[in-house]
């Protein structure tokens, strides 16, 4: 396991930072917010597909980088300090693994250099209730001449009010709550019978819910093998997990320093409020949660580019960690910013807000617990 | 960074796995058990006499500091001959042949200021294990805030007169020599303090046995009525003593951290997820049935592997020369939480086999569960207590200001 940067990837880390300082500051998601973007940013998708960001999973002779997961979660952990709104989890994660994972050779040919410069964005489309649960799969996928007819409706599907392509997660036999039986169709915005609800959130980056009616799918756009879907699907999902625990640590990195500096400049009683050991060991205790799941985030990059056998706890790991963290930082940062975090002109409450989404997203601390558990046995 | 070629490395090796096969007995090769713990010095009765053999090769070695100077009779070798030491005990389990409070903060210290003529003449009984150290540092009216400390000493020509009470002395009454914070100036706090060691058996010096919750006696109280001491037997500077007790403390901190904490259980308790299975039963899938104590168990068991990762990660990023991090800080207050969980979800996964004392009727690993969780409450109070800790990282590592 390594938990030091490598030259490259120490440099794509500078970058991704710069960036999302200079171009991607938090005033760029609330001015988004004030003009109704709902997320929707083609300016800042096109710089990010100049740095090559959407092609860091994909392999060079597709068109990408291939520079593997430590170096995209610190893409990842840099967009999350300044909270952006961009397709990056989707596409570039979620998107390029399950095409990269599962795909045949003409699904890559055709969409891996399309996601590698950004041309085309990708939604993963899996949920169908309020909370994760990506084995209870009631979308239906029917044989039907050279295809498959797909009925059903996801929920929440992030960067779906926008993107060019879903994934659909449907069954194909077995029951809800089982592994076999799911496959996953690669399905255009267009299709018919698709339509897509825009949804605004909570944390001004938007999604949709998706409704299938009888939309048409050939059978040569179905990742990974038929009724073995799950298999691609896991490995994509814990990467984007370990991904969004990686933006997570960002958010909570950035929110603690907002709130330290405060705590260095605010006065009351004459003292700065930094100065109040009530303060002072809460600030302490948040530095330590951060320090331990940077090193959850660290440990679960690099076991996606070692190819580890223990990607699913370190991934559920990082990602309960993280979720409490920022629910943690997010919290006080309101809190010790009194009055003032309460208001919407100050950071804070972006923070506090892109925190829920972060947690819900691919499962929160409480699913990862329970999964955590199961994969030791008890 | 020193650099070493693998191909030398891998000569070390092969002539340390050879030594090991020679000189390890084999049953220093099984897991420890509580009474085979070896510390050594004047009293050590070595229950196996294998400890003894394993500890007198080890010594003559130098391996059980293998880093400090040959010339003291430390092994010498470099960091990577150090970690492939390391790697090689741990291939075969062979047990610690020492633990010694001398080689974990004295011993570190004293190669950090003491005068050559002090490290020849304490260094190598530290290596081989002849003396037994303890650490004169608390006060009943110093604790959190040691440099309060009273204890007298005074100048008096051809020695030094020592008067004044210790507390918290961790087997004093087992130890041969004390290392021992004192005031040679009460005119001054921190620069008032010095730094003397002495032997145990010098006239006036008495240790009694402190009995904690646990039922065990790890503590004492020890107290000084006109001690003598030899002049010689001051460490660095008078009354810059503090520096080296700061350092020291680093130095305990670590070894806490690392794993050295006390109640960690000792041998034969299974971690506590086992006990919740056997006693609390588990559902068809497999879950323990109480879902509450399932879901606390779990979040202990992540704290536990961000812990472990953390303390990866901060030897990761010492070893780069990264100065980042301040990883170090945080572990001493991490690890005591960890510990104090742990103690507490085996005492409740126990349930009534957790509420045991002593004698029949309840299994001895049960026992020694209850035992190390009163044990354990120690842990966010020695080597600097958690609220303490939690200071040192909001103005050391933060930059958060004195309160005025």
């Amino acid at each position: 396991m390594s938990f030091v940067l490598t030259e490259d990837q120490q440099m794509l880390r500078d970058t991704a930072m710069s960036f999302a300082r200079d171009e991607l500051p938090v005033s760029r998601l609330r001015s988004l917010r004030d003009q109704g973007a709902n997320g929707v940013d083609p300016d800042s998708r096109a710089k990010l597909a100049e740095l090559g960001f959407f092609g860091v999973l994909v392999p060079e002779d597709h068109g990408g980088v291939d520079m593997g997961m430590v170096a995209m979660g610190q893409v990842m952990e840099a967009q999350g300090r300044t909270l952006a709104a961009t397709p990056l989890l989707q596409s570039a994660v979620l998107g390029a693994s399950l095409i990269g994972l599962g795909g045949s050779d003409s699904l890559k040919a055709a969409w891996l250099p399309k996601l590698a410069e950004g041309s085309s964005t990708f939604a993963l489309a899996v949920d169908e209730g309020t909370h994760h649960a990506p084995l209870n799969i009631a979308t239906n996928a029917e044989r039907k001449d050279q295809g498959y007819m797909l009925s059903g409706s996801k929920r929440y599907v992030v960067d779906g009010h926008h993107a060019d392509m879903f994934i659909i997660v449907a069954r194909t036999s077995g029951e809800v709550g089982q592994a076999a039986g799911l496959s996953l169709f690669l399905v255009p915005k267009n299709a018919e019978g698709l339509s897509v609800q825009a949804l605004n959130t909570v944390d001004s980056h938007g999604a949709a819910h998706l409704h299938l009616d009888d939309v048409m799918v050939n059978e040569d756009q179905i990742i990974g093998a038929l009724d073995a879907g799950w298999e691609v699907l896991e490995a994509a999902l814990d990467r984007g997990r370990i991904a969004l625990a990686a933006e997570a640590l960002g958010s909570a990195q950035a929110a603690f320093e907002i709130t330290l500096d405060y705590l260095q400049t605010r006065k009351q009683f004459g003292q700065l409020i930094g100065s109040f050991q009530a303060l002072q060991h809460r600030a302490a205790k948040m530095f330590t949660a951060l320090e331990m799941a940077r090193s959850c985030v660290a440990a679960a990059l690099s076991a996606v580019d070692a190819r580890s056998n223990n990607i699913p706890e370190l991934a559920s790991l990082a990602k309960a960690q993280t979720a409490e963290l920022i629910h943690l930082i997010s919290n006080e940062t309101v809190q010790m910013h009194g009055g003032i975090g309460m208001t919407d002109a100050h950071d804070s409450g972006l923070y506090m807000k892109r925190a829920r989404v972060q947690e819900a997203l691919l499962g929160g601390a409480s699913y990862h617990r329970d999964r955590y558990a199961r994969l030791n046995g008890f | 960074m020193a650099f070493d070629a693998p191909e030398a490395l891998d000569d070390f090796r092969n002539e340390v796995r050879d030594w090991l096969e020679a000189n390890c007995p084999a049953s220093m090769r099984t897991p420890m058990t509580d009474d085979e713990v070896v510390w050594g010095g004047r009293r050590e009765a070595f229950k196996n006499p294998d400890s003894r053999l394993w500890l007198e090769r080890m010594g003559a070695k130098g391996w059980t500091a293998p880093e400090w100077p040959a010339e003291y009779g430390g092994g010498g070798l470099n960091k990577a001959e150090a970690k492939v030491l390391q790697e090689e005990l741990r291939r075969i389990k062979a047990r610690p042949p020492l633990f010694s409070f001398g080689l974990w903060m004295f011993g570190p210290a004293l190669l950090e200021f003491g005068a050559d003529e002090q490290k020849k003449r304490f260094i190598p009984d530290i290596v081989m294990g002849k003396t037994r150290w303890c650490q004169g540092y608390s006060e009943p009216g110093a604790g959190s805030d040691l440099a309060g400390l009273q204890t007298k000493c005074e100048d008096k020509g051809d020695h030094w007169l020592l008067n004044g009470q210790k507390v918290w002395t961790s087997y004093a009454d087992q130890a041969d020599w004390i290392f021992c914070l004192v005031r040679t100036d009460n005119t001054v706090k921190h620069d008032g303090i010095s730094f003397l060691v002495f032997d145990m058996q010098s006239e006036g010096v008495e240790a009694r046995p402190i009995k904690l919750i646990s039922g065990s006696s790890p503590f004492c109280e020890t107290f000084f009525s006109d001690v003598k001491v030899p002049k010689d037997q001051l460490v660095g500077e008078i009354n810059k003593g503090w520096t080296i007790a700061k350092r020291l403390l680093q130095f305990e901190r670590s070894s806490i951290s690392a794993g050295g904490f006390g109640g960690t259980g000792g041998s034969g308790i299974l971690p506590p997820q086992d006990y919740a299975r056997q006693h609390v039963g588990v559902d068809e899938a497999g879950r323990v049935a109480d879902g509450d104590l399932r879901a606390r168990l779990a979040d202990h068991l992540m704290f536990s592997k961000a812990f472990g990762l953390t303390v990866q990660r901060s030897t990761a990023e010492a070893k780069a020369g990264q100065e980042v991090g301040h990883t170090a800080s945080i572990l001493k207050y991490a690890a005591a939480k960890m510990n104090q969980d742990k103690c507490e979800l085996l005492v409740e996964a126990l349930g009534t086999d957790g509420l045991g004392w002593d004698g029949e009727g309840i299994p001895e690993d049960a026992r020694k569960a209850t035992r190390s969780w009163l044990r354990s409450k120690g842990n966010s109070i020695e080597g600097g207590t958690s609220e303490v800790n939690l200071n040192v990282i909001a103005k050391r590592v933060l930059g958060l200001r004195e309160h005025q």
